[in-house]
Parts: C-alpha cells; sequence; structure tokens
C-alpha cells in the first residue's frame, strides 16, 4: 500500500525572453494504491507538468513530493528505489521506444536495472509481461518496434512500466495518439492492470466520457489550479465549477445520458 | 476525357505501391543499405576505391603485406627511356608496362612505386583524421547537446574559437613542430583542428533527439546520463555521424596533401602525394608525368569519397523517393503503357 502526495506544488518555467510563466499553482493531488485519479483540463493546463514532477523529470518550483510521507530523494540509489515504485506510461508509443532497440531489450532493461528477478529468470519474466500485456510473446519479443502498431507499442510500454514492479502508474494520456478503434482495449487493459497489481494510477486525459469510466476520482485543472475534485460521477453529473461545464459542453460527442443526467 | 490528365495519379499510385513494397517489413537499417547499394555513383566509388587500396597495398607492399612490384619507392635504377617518360604505352602495336609504367625522375627512381607509397601515406592520413576527428567531435559535440547550458555554452565558444583558427596554418604550425616525421603524427596533430563540424553537427542532432519520448521514458526507469547519452541517443544519430565522418574524410585528404605541397606536412625522403607534386612542380613543363600521376590518385581518391558520402547521406536522408529496381520502373511504364491504350480503345 503506497501513497503518493504533492503538498502545495507549483512549478515555474523560465521564458526565454519574457521572463516566467506559471505552469501549477499550489496543488495538492494524492494517488493510492488501488486507486485510479483521473486529471482532466485542456492543453496548457498543466496536467503534463504535474506527471514529469512525480516522476522527477523536473523538480517543482515550491511544495513537497512525498512517498508514503518520504519526501523524494534526489540521487543515487534512493532515487532509483522512487523510480522502481512509480512508472510512467508515455502519449505517443511512437517516439516512447527507442527505434534502435528490440522489444525484448525494451523490457530486459528495467529487470536487470531493478533487480526486479534472478538473472536466469529474466528471459521467463519478459515473457510473462508479454502475456500480461495481451502480446504474442514469440511473435513480438525479438521484433522493432516500427514492426508493430501503434496499439501493439503503446501494450509494450505499458509492459515496460510496469517491469518494475510498481505501485503507483502515471499514465499521460495513453490512448490519444491511438486508432479510435484500439483505445477501449489499451484502456481496458490499463484497468484490469490496475486491479490486478493493485497499482495506483494517475490517469491524464482531455476524455472526460474515458475519465468517467475508468477513474474512481476526477480532477479538473485549469490554467494551473485545481478547480474541482471528487468522485468521478459527482463530477461529470453535477459539475460545480463553470470550467468543467464548459469543458463537458465542448466534448465533441456528447454523451445525451449525461447531459439527461444533468438537467 | 483526356488520357493525359488521368495518367498522372494512376503514375503515382503505381509509385506509391513500389516505394511501400520496398519499405515493407524492412528495419531502417536496411532500408538505408538498400538504397545506398542503388545509388550508382556511391557504388562505382566503391568498387574503384577498394580496387585502388587493394592495388595501393599488394604492389609495393604495406607493412608485413609483401609486394609483387619489382622497384622500392626510394631506390634509383638505370634511365630507361629519355628523360625517364614512362614505358606504359604501345611498342609495335601492342600494349606494354615495361620498367616503368608511369616513368621516372631525374634521378631514375620509380614514379609508380612512389604513387603508391604517396596514396598508401595520403590514405593513412585520411583515415586516421577520419577516425579521431569524428570520436573528438561525436564527444565534444553529445555532452554539449545533452547537458545543454554552461556545459553547451563553454564547449561551443571553444568550437567557435578553433573554427576561427584557419586550419592551414595551424596544420603548418603543427608540421613543422611535430616535423613531417610520419602520416601518424600529421594526422593526430589535424585531427585536433577537424572535429569542429561534426561536434556542431552531433550537438543539434542531441538538442532535437534528448526531447524525445524514450529519453524521458530512459530517465524515468533510472538510466544512467551515460547510459542515455551514448546507448539510447547516440545510435539515433548515427546515420548524420557516418556521412559527415565520410566527407570528413575526402576533405582530410586534400588538407594533407595540401600541407604536404606547401612543405608543412609529409617530407622527403617519406612521399606522400602532395609531396611528391612539391618536389617536381619545376618539372612540369618537362617531365609531367611526375605530376600527373599524383595529381590524377589524389582527385579519383577525393572523388570517390565524396561520392560515397553523397551515396550515404542520399541513403540515410528520410525524404528521399526511394530508388524503385529497374524491373519495378519497366512494369510501371508497361501498365501505363496499357492503360493508356485500353483508353484510347474506348474513345475508339
Amino acid at each position: 500500500m503506497s501513497t503518493l502526495e504533492l503538498k502545495g506544488v507549483s512549478k515555474r518555467y523560465r521564458v526565454r525572453g519574457s521572463g516566467t510563466m506559471l505552469a501549477l499553482d499550489d496543488v495538492d493531488v494524492t494517488i493510492t494504491s488501488g486507486r485510479t485519479l483521473a486529471l482532466v483540463g485542456q492543453s496548457g493546463s498543466g496536467k503534463s507538468t504535474i506527471a514529469k514532477i512525480i516522476t522527477q523529470l523536473e523538480r517543482a518550483t515550491s511544495g513537497e513530493v512525498l512517498l508514503d510521507g518520504a519526501p523524494i530523494p534526489r540521487r543515487g540509489a534512493a532515487l532509483r528505489r522512487y523510480r522502481q515504485q512509480v512508472r510512467m506510461v508515455f502519449q505517443d508509443p511512437f517516439a516512447s521506444l527507442n527505434p534502435y532497440h528490440s522489444i525484448r531489450h525494451h523490457l530486459e532493461r528495467p529487470l536487470r536495472l531493478d533487480k526486479v528477478v534472478p538473472r536466469a529468470q529474466i528471459e521467463a519474466e519478459v515473457v510473462r509481461l508479454l502475456d500480461l500485456v495481451r502480446l504474442d510473446p514469440g511473435a513480438t519479443i525479438d521484433r522493432r518496434p516500427h514492426e508493430l502498431s501503434g496499439g501493439q507499442r503503446q501494450r509494450v510500454a505499458i509492459a515496460r512500466a510496469i517491469a518494475s514492479r510498481p505501485s503507483l502508474l502515471v499514465a499521460d494520456e495513453p490512448v490519444s495518439m491511438l486508432d479510435v478503434s484500439i483505445r477501449l482495449g489499451v484502456l481496458n487493459l490499463l484497468a484490469d492492470l490496475q486491479r490486478s497489481q493493485n497499482l495506483g494510477v494517475l490517469y491524464i486525459t482531455h476524455d472526460l466520457a474515458t475519465a468517467r469510466h475508468f477513474s474512481d476520482e476526477i480532477m479538473v485543472l485549469n490554467h494551473g489550479r485545481v478547480v474541482e475534485q471528487g468522485p468521478s460521477d459527482d463530477v461529470i453529473l453535477n459539475p460545480q465549477h463553470e470550467y468543467t461545464r464548459a469543458l463537458l459542453a465542448a466534448s465533441p460527442d456528447p454523451d445525451k445520458h449525461f447531459e439527461g443526467a444533468a438537467r | 476525357m483526356s488520357t493525359a490528365t488521368n495518367l498522372e495519379p494512376e503514375q503515382d499510385a503505381v509509385e506509391n505501391a513500389i516505394e511501400l513494397k520496398e519499405v515493407e517489413g524492412l528495419s531502417q537499417g536496411r532500408i538505408v543499405a538498400r538504397r545506398f547499394l542503388r545509388h550508382r555513383g556511391a557504388m562505382i566509388s566503391v568498387v574503384v576505391l577498394l580496387a585502388l587500396v587493394v592495388l595501393v597495398t599488394t604492389s609495393i607492399g604495406w607493412g608485413p603485406i609483401p609486394g609483387w612490384w619489382q622497384h622500392g619507392f626510394r631506390e634509383m635504377n638505370a634511365i630507361v627511356n629519355p628523360s625517364g617518360a614512362p614505358t606504359m604505352g604501345f611498342v609495335d602495336g601492342r600494349f606494354t608496362f615495361g620498367a616503368h609504367p608511369f616513368g621516372q625522375d631525374n634521378v631514375g627512381r620509380d614514379v609508380f612505386a612512389m604513387v603508391m607509397r604517396g596514396t598508401q601515406q595520403s590514405l593513412t592520413v585520411m583515415v586516421v583524421i577520419g577516425v579521431l576527428s569524428t570520436a573528438i567531435g561525436v564527444v565534444l559535440g553529445a555532452f554539449s547537446g545533452y547537458y545543454r547550458g554552461r556545459t553547451d555554452s563553454v564547449i561551443m565558444r571553444f568550437t567557435d574559437m578553433v573554427i576561427t583558427i584557419p586550419t592551414i596554418m595551424v596544420g603548418a604550425i603543427l608540421g613543422i613542430l611535430v616535423g613531417g616525421a610520419s602520416p601518424w603524427t600529421l594526422a593526430f596533430a589535424l585531427s585536433l583542428v577537424t572535429w569542429t563540424t561534426m561536434a556542431r553537427l552531433v550537438r543539434a542532432q542531441f538538442l532535437a533527439l534528448r526531447e524525445q519520448e524514450f529519453v524521458d521514458a530512459a530517465r524515468v526507469a533510472g538510466a544512467s546520463d551515460a547510459r542515455i547519452m551514448f546507448k539510447h541517443i547516440l545510435p539515433n544519430a548515427v546515420g548524420v555521424i557516418i556521412v559527415n565522418s565520410t566527407l570528413l574524410m575526402a576533405s582530410a585528404m586534400l588538407l594533407e596533401t595540401a600541407l604536404s605541397f606547401l612543405g608543412f606536412g609529409i617530407r622527403a625522403p617519406e612521399v606522400s602525394l602532395g609531396q611528391i607534386i612539391n618536389e617536381y612542380s619545376d618539372a612540369f613543363a618537362t617531365r609531367p608525368w611526375l605530376f600527373w600521376w599524383p595529381g590524377a590518385f589524389i582527385v579519383t581518391i577525393a572523388l570517390c569519397v565524396n561520392f560515397i558520402g553523397d551515396g550515404l547521406r542520399d541513403a540515410f536522408d528520410p525524404r528521399q523517393r526511394r530508388i524503385p529496381t529497374a524491373r519495378a520502373l519497366a512494369k510501371a511504364d508497361a501498365k501505363k503503357a496499357a492503360k493508356a491504350l485500353r483508353a484510347a480503345a474506348a474513345k475508339v
């Protein structure tokens, strides 16, 4: 059971020429094992900045990030242990897998780095991971990313993310680059893994329908501030903040059922 | 309806199909290899260059390799033709190489042997400069592009400084300091000033590639900076590096020649192509073969290496149209003709 907390986190980017830009303004986020939190907001609202701070690709300007009450270590073995606990699935499966490395290499590396299983069992573990994301190990293991479809690539990326057996997973728009027809499959896979591995998932998206369907809680972000937060159905069916209402109205394909219920 | 206008899309479709077929299920490396093999200029150059290397290494021998040519490049022989003119040519209607096919100089040395020796030296300098300055340029460029900020500023200002120094001048000074001792020392010295273009190109590649998500993915997984730089980013920049190092070799060879010609590079009694030309520049009017043979070898090698570089650049360029096979082209042509015929028949 793990809990990751962002307390009063702000992030200020230095912009060349025009001073600074406030990307996150005093944000609190809590992710717990076994639960899914959806982070919703338009482009530029600070969603990805939160993902970057959680994965330590960026450092917060102020505020603190705590894993089970302890601040994130800055470097060394302790940071590596933190990273073993908190993994990420990226948006673009065409860019997030290195074109020069085979699928086997992509899955072996985290296993070796975090010493998840003994050396002799790495091969078997790679096969198990591919099975877990419902890819045929025989047909994919020695391929390179360009030989796979977008959906298959994203499955590999998910397998890579869970290879180190993390307790928390950040999924930054994991299906937005995929074909509409396979989005549901990938999302269902994520939901299954979340249940079976008891993962805490931060699901970043701008798709309100999937956010409601796949998460326990929704958090709405606008201009780096949290404007609304609550159980998924409450936020979608009974939006309190006008920005949330605007987001719902702007959905390209508004679900009639939602609209009817809101009235 | 005119047949001319509706042929265009048809042709495009056929070309598209060819293109898709060409790259179907092929890895980047295999696509590049295939496109390079179809580049006529580059392939001819590879063959010519390989033949040249074999000739140069076996004829007078190189290190442990024994030679089959009867004269050494330093030995003085009796002059065969008047003023040492080449013996290669037609004698009594039959082609013959003779004892000194490229001629002799004023003391009877064999020009063929000298040109072979000179080419060996020039090739050595070319390869050593190519490898060394590529290594320096890649490492500095990688650090610069990956770490950005202050590291980048320091390395790039240093690069600018090296660029502003005229290479030929530095070459001259280094040439005097390390003295035309051997092609190796000369090549080491020149490498110190020829890495700049490579460093800039690699830096640009790293700046672009470090923003790719697979780099973030590696970092999230806890990979070290060194690993990210050399295992994740570098393989993706290898195309640019290979192409540039080839072109760099061509200019390195010309630089060595120029320096030796000016008398700052390799000096007598050692032999290099530029040095031969320099030594005999006075004899241009009286013994032109002392001038033309080394010149022809310089031009041939520089051309070949440049062509190979061009071929590699085309092969690595993703925007490049794939070169279809002759058969595929013929097939497309036949299809087009049949279509035109059918259209004409329908009209009648």
